[in-house]
């Protein structure tokens, strides 16, 4: 009887697995919600279209997990063969890189490009542009020994080295098309990844072939690819509705997902997460009454941000309640501690009378103040409005001025504004660098707040050389107290929450907290 | 003829570089930096250094009046430079929406003459009938709605009647590929918006056909031949309307320079790889000198335009000399 049953079982879940099992060929077409980046390199971009263009091509030395994309700490080897263990206590990293790995011309890959790639990185020669050149301070050399070996030193030992490796933007280049053209990336694709490149048509489409010799045994499962280029939203829904393509990897806002299930029910699939993208008020501390730290409490006691986000969630893409570092992640507090922080208490009835008590004694009742925003819908405008209401609540004034995103930028490098809605988007979670925002300008130049602050970055310089996990946690809670508290230089609004729909024959793609990860395509497969 | 289209070409040169001029320092008037867009548009962070750098790079750090003189030295020598985004010549970039756009505005204008001028004449022949109020109502329509929103409608419709039909939702291409590589696949992606773009064009056209050709149907001349025992058909195909035309011209010339340039939404909506889209994209990066360019382009249309609808005056009426 229990063979019988067992045989029954297996016959039945057999067509399920035998479903799972990866198909070969096929063409994905998925929309890149941008314009064309501005160009293929990135070493030199920041924005998310370079890696949904061009990551397919390229190859990296380690990564997050592709199968485990929502970690912020298993990472795995891409071009190297096995994660290092650090010596030198915890200042040199060892790399031994795969052997018989060939660009996408023939050619072998040595560690002599995979440490050309790392200088251009880390130390860019003159006039080219490396973006996230700062994030690398911690690293003092990069060296190819043999054909085989990459060692990085560092000048000191920091946990936020290894997720920093993990850059999806880090792609290895060929030194010498490097040494020969430093800028020869930004308009030519090789690499040695997945896919090779076959088109791109400009502005329009990018497209790339199955690389027959990639590395990773058995994949890239699909034929090829083709990413087309949709700014506009409406645009990008109705071609997943029509099929003309498959997915769109940085996600929609929860009103789309509703129309593409009301209409193609279970043809579409939705995955979310958690993203690392994080909204927060910036106040500037250059205008009074902003300078009194009393009135920059009362601003964030004012916003319920625990009722405020499921309300929200139906609407844009917001959705939790977090302090400084993402929620969820080892360093990130928990609810139990942020809720010792001011304008995440639970009782809101108490926080407003706390706030207007604040404003009382600092003069500032009734306050009047333009919240600057920025002309994008999701999620500025919805949540500056959200914020403009709460305010309201304390009897503050508050009109939202929206502008371009020049002008936006603009108002706050000159410090011409009083409070502006931002949000800053990371990839790989690195709460160690992560957290730099909120440093002062003078340390941090995307920090707006227009104050200056040596016990502020006292404290977070003690906290990035400390290994030890148990005590950088209580370092952080101590930065973020101090941030969102005791000197209430920000106010921490929602972080972002990523939905991402695609035709239910797509598979083997997992979301991840970031738009800029696990974007190589190469497990990905068509499941008709 | 000859000297008076010489003349009329060498007078662009002026209005070129005024509005050269014009363009370079109200760019430079928007406050902005299309590096910082460029480096911290996507909210992640990013090195000072690069700020600098990106500076140079393109050239913005150096003093406003070498780059206004660099500009103008460009342009006269037909070098419109490289654009500030992705430095690859802003010729190329045009040019390669160019083809996209000019497709688009040739489909529409002959989506609007087709519509336009047989009703608007038929309008204006029935005068005060059911037939004339309701050509009047469908150019109201076409004036009054939105051209966005017609485009986005006409795609659900097409996506719900083939869902509707078929069970599976259906809607034409989304990736341009030009009429000689695959012309039913072009022509598929390109009709949806020529006739979002063709109707409101010729709702306008319509009106004005409508009121030319009341206005010479009054005229002596048409009486004469009415008097002479012409047929109506002959009257209004020969004599009233060739002259009814002139102002329609006019209007479709300025109307077709327009949709060079001009289709912004309608290429948002239809994710057309076109010149209007492209111009959102500069200004929105800051890109001056893509920017500059394409206002040198849309001038440089709309004046060579107007020539042209110059000259066809002289073909549908006689009695225009050029001199």
């Amino acid at each position: 009887m229990r063979r019988l049953l067992t045989a029954l079982l297996m016959a039945l879940t057999l067509p399920a697995v035998a479903a799972e099992t990866p198909k070969r060929g096929g063409i994905l077409t998925y929309m890149i919600p941008a314009d064309a980046p501005p160009s293929f390199d990135g070493h030199r971009e920041v924005t998310f279209a370079t890696v949904h263009s061009v990551a397919p091509f390229y190859s990296v030395l380690i990564r997050i997990n592709p199968e485990n994309p929502a970690s912020s700490d298993d990472f795995v080897c891409d071009l190297c063969t096995e994660m290092p263990k650090p010596a030198d206590e915890g200042k040199t990293w060892t790399f031994k890189i795969r052997d018989g790995v060939k660009w996408h011309d023939g050619t072998k890959l040595t560690a002599a490009d995979v440490a050309a790639s790392w200088n251009a990185i880390v130390n860019p020669a003159p006039g080219v542009l490396s973006a996230r050149a700062s994030i690398y301070a911690m690293v003092d050399t990069i060296a190819a020994p043999d054909t085989a070996t990459v060692v990085f030193k560092l000048k000191f030992a920091t946990s936020a080295f290894l997720p920093a490796l993990a850059d999806p933007y880090a792609f290895i280049y060929k030194a010498d098309i490097l040494a020969r053209d430093p800028h020869w990336y930004e308009k030519n694709i090789l690499g040695s990844g997945p896919f090779k490149f076959k088109a791109f048509e400009l502005g329009q489409s990018i497209s790339g072939d199955r690389n027959p010799e990639y590395y990773h045994a058995g994949l890239p499962y699909l034929d090829g690819f083709v990413g087309i280029y949709a700014p506009k939203e409406s645009t990008r829904i109705e071609a997943l509705r029509g099929d003309r393509a498959a997915i769109e990897f940085r996600g929609v806002p929860p009103s789309a997902v509703q129309q593409l299930q009301k209409s193609l029910g279970d043809q579409i699939v939705i995955q979310t997460s958690d993203w690392n993208c994080g909204d927060n008020l910036t106040i500037n501390h250059s205008k009074k009454p902003f300078d009194d730290v009393r009135v920059r409490r009362a601003l964030a006691l004012a916003i319920d941000q625990w009722h405020g986000a499921p309300a929200l969630a139906k609407v844009a893409t917001l959705k939790t309640v977090g302090g400084i570092v993402f929620p969820g992640s080892p360093l990130a507090a928990t609810k139990e501690e942020l809720e010792k922080i001011p304008g995440f208490w639970p009782d809101i009835e108490k926080s407003r009378a706390e706030a207007r008590r604040l404003l009382k004694e600092a003069g500032a009742e009734g306050l009047s103040f333009e919240l600057l925003s920025r002309n994008v819908d999701q999620p500025y405008k919805y949540l500056a409005t959200w914020a403009i209401d709460e305010w309201s609540k304390i009897g503050l004034h508050v009109t939202q001025k929206v502008v371009p995103t020049g002008p936006w930028f603009e108002a706050m490098r000159s410090g011409s504004f009083e409070v502006v809605s931002e949000s800053a988007c990371q990839s790989v979670i690195n709460p160690l660098l992560d957290v730099q925002k909120f440093l002062p300008g003078d340390v941090s130049p995307q920090n707006y707040n227009q104050y200056k602050d040596p016990v502020q970055v006292a404290m977070y310089n003690k906290m990035l050389h400390e290994t030890d996990p148990l005590k950088q946690r209580a370092l952080m809670r101590d930065f973020e107290a101090y941030t969102l508290d005791t000197q209430a230089h920000t106010l921490m609004i929602l972080w972002w929450y990523r939905i991402v729909a695609h035709r239910s024959y797509v598979k083997g793609w997992k979301i991840s907290p970031s738009h800029f990860l696990n974007q190589d395509l190469a497990t990905i497969w068509l499941d008709r | 003829m000859y000297q008076y289209i010489a003349k009329r070409v060498l007078l662009t040169i002026p209005t070129l570089l005024g509005a050269a001029a014009l363009v370079f320092l109200l760019m430079r008037l928007i406050p902005g930096d299309i590096c910082l867009v460029r480096l911290g548009g996507g909210g992640g962070s990013f090195d000072p250094k690069a700020l600098v750098a990106c500076h140079t790079e393109i050239g913005v750090d150096r003093p406003v009046i070498v780059q206004f003189l660099e500009f103008i030295w460009g342009i006269i020598r037909f070098d419109f430079g490289t654009s500030m985004w992705s430095g690859k010549p802003v010729t190329t970039e045009i040019l390669a929406r160019l083809p996209i756009s000019l497709e688009i505005a040739i489909l529409g204008t002959a989506v609007a003459i087709a519509i336009a001028i047989p009703l608007g004449t038929i309008s204006a022949l029935k005068q005060n009938t059911w037939i004339d109020v309701a050509v009047r109502i469908f150019a109201i329509g076409g004036i009054a709605t939105p051209s966005f929103w017609l485009g986005i409608m006409s795609v659900l419709l097409v996506l719900d009647v083939s869902a509707a039909i078929t069970g599976t939702p259906w809607m034409p291409p989304i990736d341009y590929v030009p009429i000689w590589k695959d012309p039913i696949r072009n022509l598929s992606m390109a009709i949806l918006p020529a006739i979002t773009v063709g109707y409101r064009y010729a709702a306008v056209s319509m009106r004005m056909t409508r009121s030319a050709m009341l206005e010479v149907m009054r005229e002596d001349y048409v009486r004469t031949a009415r008097a002479k025992g012409l047929k109506n058909k002959l009257i209004v195909n020969r004599h009233a309307l060739k002259n009814a035309l002139l102002p329609v011209v006019t209007l479709l010339g300025i109307e077709f320079a327009f949709l060079i340039g001009g289709l912004v939404v309608t290429e948002q909506v239809f994710n057309l790889n076109g010149v209007g889209r492209l111009f959102v994209q500069a200004v929105q990066n800051q890109d001056y000198t893509l920017t500059q360019a394409l206002v040198m382009l849309t001038v440089a249309i709309f004046v060579f335009t107007n020539l042209l609808v110059d000259l066809l005056y002289g073909w549908l009426d006689p009695r225009i000399h050029f001199a």
